[in-house]
């Protein structure tokens, strides 16, 4: 059954059309992978999903309620779709456990007992419970990005956007944090995310989607998108990466 | 002596490929000179300031002419040693040994420019000292009178606390008022426009009204309108009001320049995690933002603590207004001098606080873009 549907989705900045038209389904605990050249609206697809922007024309649906358009509740939207940055985006001013608990004890109601409690039990998960009373200024980018999985996954979303979450990490730190995001999907997770990282894509994706200039020019399963395109453009963009 | 040899190669094939040491002779020749003039005119000074009348030994004279004669000398003898360090140098760069001379050269630079600052440090200490005794040092007996420093500085130290008083009060206003005006003026959506334009219009218009006016308006506008409550009030809070009116326009602004240094993708982060507007502002954005601000905000209170010297104007009894009355009927300034020094002692601590907090928030921020 589809749980996340896109509907002719497009998206304008003034004159500039990021978005031309995308329609694309994804099912309840699949992880599906978004590629496509520098510009082609990956970002901006992800930044729909939860409405950071909004969309043009079209419409988001979110297991059958619609997301989209005006009058929907944000927050109440935000609380289920979970996001992670590239630039993770900590909160400078308070420890990783504040970063943590802060939306589950102010939007959901926890008691700081239960936040914390539920805070250091996912710390355990990704081997940062010694790291619970540090600011991020003193983690590295590995431990950082896999605080900010965290503070994402401890508002217990139905779908979680990971936007080139190993981007900004050095060649050495990518592994720690991509071996959370297979974990996720082993559980069950469903997750839309961006990312150059091909061969963790075709390891983990069950749909791949290329983007080019804001439409999908191709889609399906990982060995046949990533391994043998049918669109030329995805082929020469393939090559591209991998030189 | 650090003494750096070529290796190998000969002295003189190795300063040709060396690039010359920096020129240190002429610059210390000047450092010397500069030091030995001012020793006559500390000499000269110090004569006439030892002697102010053909019978009379100023012994506090003396002494001064006799401590800025021993800083130029002083200062002559360092600059001695730097011309020394050049010459030798020199001696070393025609000997072909282009790295000791170098050194040499640095190092005689070092004692020149030390000599060249110290020596422009002690001729304004001469200058002031000569506008201070002219006139038969009148100066000195007009401000500084020590005996009617002392016979005032009771008074107005107690008078200063109505100024301490005033400003303290003020701030806490400050600190709540100008954040409201702050959020106010940046609540967002099409709706809240006119609450934007309404408190761009209060920010607009209390920056430009000097606040000695607004004080004056306050101190005698709201007894004379009679409104209940407010027509009562003691002096210091018409003071109080005036100036939390005036600095809540400014600190309003140095607020709305945090909000805006805290980064947009902290506010996506945020709402993301399905936080609203609100509680955004007050766990993510404001934090941050106050910290920023921290040092502008206690320039903007040093100058609010100085702004309550105005209250005289509206008969309230601070030490600005005691030491008024004291050098009208002494004709005597030195009084003022006493609560210009007061002020000084208060801001002077507060000035090295906000210092030490720039250079902390400069360190955080190195450590942070590591
Ligand atoms: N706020 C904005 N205002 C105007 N144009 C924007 C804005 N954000 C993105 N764009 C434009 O939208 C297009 C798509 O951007 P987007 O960030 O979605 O691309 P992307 O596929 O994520 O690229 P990358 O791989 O570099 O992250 C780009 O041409 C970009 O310049
Ligand atoms: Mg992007």
């Amino acid at each position: 059954m589809t749980f996340l549907e896109f509907d002719a989705v497009r998206k304008h900045y003034g004159d500039h059309e990021v978005l031309a038209g995308v329609d694309l389904s994804i099912e309840k605990h699949q992880v599906v992978t978004l590629i496509g050249a520098s510009g082609s609206g990956k970002s901006t697809l992800l930044r729909c999903v939860n409405a950071l922007e909004s969309i043009t024309s079209g419409q988001i649906r979110l297991d059958g309620d619609v997301v989209s358009g005006p009058g929907v509740d944000l927050n109440a939207l935000r609380r289920r779709a979970g996001m992670v940055f590239q630039s993770f985006n900590l909160f400078p001013h308070m420890t990783v456990r504040e970063n943590i608990t802060l939306a589950p004890r102010k939007v959901l109601g926890l008691s700081r007992a239960e936040a914390e409690a539920r805070a250091d039990e996912l710390l355990e998960r990704v081997g940062l419970a010694e790291r619970a009373h540090y600011h991020p200024d003193q983690l590295s980018g590995g431990q950082q990005q896999r605080a900010a999985i965290v503070r994402s996954l401890a508002m217990d979303p139905e779908v979680v956007l990971l936007d080139e979450i190993t981007s900004a990490l050095d060649p050495e730190l990518v592994a720690e944090v991509l071996s959370i995001v297979r974990e996720l999907a082993r559980d069950g997770m469903t997750m839309m995310l961006a990312t150059h990282e091909m061969g963790f894509a075709r390891e983990v994706s069950d749909l791949v989607v290329f983007l080019e200039k804001g439409v999908i020019l191709e889609q399906g399963p990982p060995e046949q998108v990533l391994v043998d395109p049918v669109e030329p453009r995805t082929r020469e963009f393939l090559r591209a990466v991998a030189a | 002596m650090t003494s750096v040899r070529t290796g190998e190669a000969p002295a003189v094939a190795g300063a040709s490929r060396l690039s010359p040491p920096p020129r240190s002779l002429a610059l210390s020749v000047a450092a010397l000179a500069v030091p030995l003039l001012l020793l006559v005119w500390a000499g000269l000074l110090g004569t006439v300031a030892a002697r102010p009348t053909p019978d009379e030994l100023s012994v506090t004279g003396l002494v001064f002419g006799l401590a800025a004669s021993l800083a130029a000398l002083g200062i002559a003898w360092y600059a001695a040693r730097g011309l020394q360090l050049a010459l030798a140098a020199g001696r070393q760069d025609a000997a072909g040994e282009r790295l000791e001379a170098r050194a040499l050269s640095s190092r005689s630079r070092r004692h020149s420019f030390g000599a060249l600052s110290s020596s422009l440090a002690l001729a304004l200490v001469l200058m002031t000292v000569m506008v201070l005794t002219a006139n038969q040092a009148k100066i000195i007996t007009t401000f500084f009178n020590v005996d009617y420093m002392v016979r005032s500085a009771e008074n107005i130290v107690r008078a200063f606390g109505l100024n301490i008083f005033i400003a303290v009060i003020s701030m806490a206003f400050v600190l709540v008022f100008g954040l409201v005006l702050a959020v106010v003026r940046m609540v967002p959506g099409e709706g809240a426009r006119p609450l934007r334009a309404l408190a761009i219009a209060y920010i607009d218009g209390f920056r430009a009204i000097p606040s000695i006016i607004v004080l004056y308006l306050i101190g005698f506008g709201l007894p004379l309108a009679g409104l209940p409550f407010f027509a009562g009030l003691p002096q210091a809070w018409y003071a109080i009001i005036a100036l939390t009116l005036t600095y809540s326009a400014y600190v309003a602004e140095i607020y709305r320049a945090g909000i805006e240094a805290v980064h947009p993708s902290q506010v996506g982060a945020s709402r993301s995690l399905g936080m609203s507007y609100g509680l955004t502002l007050r766990h993510v954005v404001l934090p941050q933002a106050v910290r920023a601000v921290i040092p502008p905000l206690l320039s903007a209170f040093i100058a609010l603590q100085k702004d309550t010297a105005l209250v005289s104007i509206i008969g309230a009894v601070d030490a600005f207004s005691q030491a008024k009355f004291f050098a009208s009927s002494n004709f005597n300034l030195s009084s003022v001098a006493v609560v210009a020094a007061l002020f000084v002692l208060i801001t002077i601590p507060q000035a090295r606080l906000v210092d030490w907090l720039l250079a902390r928030g400069a360190a955080r921020r190195a450590r942070r873009t590591r």
